[in-house]
């Protein structure tokens, strides 16, 4: 069955120390880290919006975004 | 007769004289000679939906204080000695924080447990450099139950005005004795409230930048203004800062605010002192026989007289240097091994002439043992 | 996110190491003042000393950083003075149990309605891996280079002898059990309890070769069993996470009001 897609990933590079939590407990493996050591998205379509990056995440760098409500909103997203 | 006519200790006096000023938290811990204070509150606070607080240690005491001042209530906590120096580390977060509050020490025989249901005035110095890191205080003493009452209420006031934690010395002699009091009509004191911050919520709030006069207005815990406290050097917003310029303003700041005062904060009573030969500087309860003594060379037309300081901390040094300067001899009363005689040598234009007649086995230093001091030191050329 | 609402975003990052489990308990905690719909200037978030309290800083609350081991003390002011506010108490292992374990227990006992988190990553990071009330026997730290001596605190079995009337632990691998349980620690009227298993990979996981983040999360992973589980007998490096005591008891701020209103002078007394 297609899966309709309502999130997308929202990463904040600068905020990223590179502890691979998210990457090593990805379900799908959507994430992996760049030359720079910091967080890259491999591949999106993978991702089943469990949550579980955001919420192991210790530095607040990586989060789902809704669509819909960001369509509302503008896009308007990024760290202060 | 006049029912607020009453016959107290001066550990009652001093509850009496909270009240008076607003106190609404006290956290103690039990502790001789000091209890009658946590007594006498348990019981006052409640009825008047004031907070009372008995905690598992001194330390433990002054925190819960600390935090409840934040929270808007002028708070107390009173101990003794070794409570005392417990209490060091929180004394100076009170410092640096800037958070209000008083911290009565009715002081006995030290050091360690010593003598504790004897009186002793051997935390003076602690008072004034007891916590870590260079700071200022402000401390109060006071000789009778009339002035336990009236000093209680300046500490409360200074303590709200500048933002520091006030400590009141007071000593077993003291805090026991009983002497009327008439507790005074309100308005007939002044009481200092704590000045709140008018900054609207949606302006930026700097809780530690001081006005011009030296305040710092408060936003409390639970209003609008959500702030960060700390122990840590910070900036004006109380968040961390390590930068030197942050740091020397801030040391400046804490500082400035208490020792440029000095004479603002300095409570003392002049006992025949303007024209005296000798002058017996003294405080507490040994400035009671150091009176007794003037009064003695008096009626023999010695020219004896007394300074008692009621302000010990910040140093009133001006105060101090222009009285020893009139006398011939100077002689610092007090129970311990010389606290303030030394400050008196430091501020006094000749040191040499200035005498300690001290006591510090327990009991009261009495008039005889002042007497037969000042005998010798009329024998060194009086 | 909304989540970040709750941040004092102009710190980030943080200064916790790469992998540190208290970005995740941070966060998870956030979640939950967030889904319980708490007003900011209704929290006061008291700490002490050490990694685990800087915490406070970042969060855009009523935040008390205090003196180590003191933040229950601390709190416990607040909370007596103001009685309406939530008081969150966020404590390292050592800030807890060991300078501060004489408050610990006795804010157990007074049932005191705080949210005590005891961050417990086994070690003092701060000063850089030194031996900790939680320091398992045998395991190694900077003061303890031939092994720990002693044996690591049950802060659940205190916590419970001593009279709190809510515990539970979790880890920083079971983020949405945490956020649950710390949500009903927070809701609980009476002094609450939540152990966190939180990863220092920097000090306790390099002294004790036990690799890095993420292996030091598969470890809480494997070896958390729920509260009551058998599977404890089969490998006593296994612990329970859930809820251990969940019961009501009169709370000390309430009880003490009782009293207020009991000698408050009735208006007819004066006629």
């Amino acid at each position: 069955m297609a899966r309709v897609k309502k999130k997308r990933l929202l990463l904040r590079r600068e905020w990223c120390k590179g502890c691979n939590i998210c990457v090593a407990f990805c379900p799908t493996h959507v994430l992996g880290l760049d030359e720079e050591n910091r967080i890259q998205i491999l591949d999106e379509s993978r991702c089943i919006e469990c949550y579980l990056c955001e919420w192991r995440c210790p530095d607040f760098a990586i989060e789902l975004v809704d669509l819909a409500s960001e369509e509302a909103d503008g896009a308007k997203e990024g760290a202060a | 007769m006049n029912e607020k006519v009453r016959f107290l200790q001066g550990n009652e006096a001093c509850v009496e004289g909270a009240l008076y000023a607003g106190l609404r938290f006290f956290a103690g811990y039990p502790i001789t000679p000091s209890t009658e204070l946590a007594e006498g509150l348990a019981r006052r606070l409640p009825p008047i939906a004031g907070r009372f607080i008995q905690m598992e240690d001194e330390i433990g005491s002054l925190c819960a204080v600390l935090g409840a001042s934040l929270t808007g209530l002028k708070a107390m906590t009173a101990t003794s000695g070794p409570g005392f120096s417990l209490m060091q580390e929180a004394i100076g977060y009170g410092v640096m924080a800037e958070i209000p509050c008083v911290i009565v020490n009715v002081q006995r025989g030290g050091p360690s447990t010593g003598q504790p249901t004897h009186v002793s005035q051997g935390d003076v110095q602690q008072a004034r450099w007891g916590t870590h890191g260079d700071h200022a205080i402000v401390a109060f003493t006071a000789s009778n139950v009339k002035d336990v009452f009236r000093m209680t209420v300046e500490a409360f006031n200074v303590s709200e005005s500048f933002r520091t934690p006030v400590i009141l010395l007071l000593d077993e002699v003291v805090g026991h004795m009983r002497e009327r009091l008439r507790i005074p009509e309100e308005g007939e004191l002044p009481v200092v409230e704590r000045l709140l911050t008018q900054v609207p919520q949606t302006v930026d709030f700097h809780p530690y930048l001081p006005r011009e006069d030296g305040r710092l207005p408060m936003a409390h815990f639970g209003g609008h203004h959500r702030h960060n406290v700390t122990g840590l050097a910070h900036n004006i917003w109380g968040f961390p800062a390590d930068d030197p310029a942050s740091v020397d303003r801030l040391m400046h700041h804490l500082v400035g605010k208490i020792d440029n005062r000095a004479m603002e904060f300095a409570h003392w009573v002049d006992h025949q002192a303007d024209d005296a030969e000798i002058l017996l500087i003294s405080y507490g309860a040994s400035a009671r026989s150091a009176l007794d003594v003037v009064r003695r060379f008096r009626e023999r037309g010695d020219r004896v007289g007394l300074l008692e300081l009621q302000t010990l901390w910040p140093f009133p040094a001006a105060l101090v240097r222009e009285r020893c300067a009139q006398a011939r001899r100077v002689a610092v009363v007090e129970m311990n091994m010389g606290q303030i005689c030394r400050e008196v040598q430091r501020v006094a234009q000749d040191p040499d002439r200035v005498y300690l007649v001290n006591q510090v086995d327990g009991r009261l230093v009495g008039p005889d043992t002042i007497n037969q001091a000042l005998r010798m030191i009329q024998g060194r050329g009086f | 996110m909304a989540t970040l609402d709750y941040v004092r975003r102009r710190f980030l990052p943080h200064i916790w190491c790469p992998g540190c489990g208290h970005g995740t308990l941070m966060a998870t905690l956030v979640r939950a003042i967030e889904e319980l719909a708490i007003p900011k200037d209704q929290i006061v978030m008291a700490s002490g000393i050490g990694c685990s309290s800087r915490i406070v800083g970042y969060l855009d609350l009523h935040t008390l950083h205090t003196l180590h081991g003191r933040a229950l003390a601390f709190a416990t002011g607040v909370k007596m003075a103001k009685p309406d506010l939530h008081v969150i108490v966020p404590m390292g292992d050592g800030d807890a149990l060991a300078i501060g374990g004489n408050h610990f227990i006795h804010a157990c006992a007074r049932n005191i309605d705080l949210t005590a988190i005891i961050m417990n990553n086994q070690t003092y990071g701060m000063t850089g891996g030194q031996v900790s009330p939680m320091t398992g026997h045998g395991e190694r730290a900077t003061t303890m280079p031939y092994g720990n001596l002693g044996q690591a605190l049950d802060v659940v079995a205190v916590a419970r002898a001593a009279g709190a009337t809510y515990v539970a632990r979790s880890t920083v691998y079971h983020a949405p059990q945490l956020k649950k349980l710390l949500m009903k620690a927070i809701q609980h009227r009476g002094f609450s309890v939540v152990e966190v298993l939180t990863q220092c990979p920097t000090y306790y996981g390099r002294l004790n070769q036990r690799g890095d983040a993420v292996e030091m999360m598969t470890w809480f992973k494997e070896h958390a069993v729920p509260v009551g589980s058998d599977a404890r007998k089969d490998d006593p490096a296994r612990f329970e996470v859930g809820e251990f005591v969940n019961v009501e008891r009169p709370e000390y701020c309430a009880s003490y009001d009782e009293i207020v209103t009991r000698l408050k002078p009735r208006e007819d007394e004066h006629a």
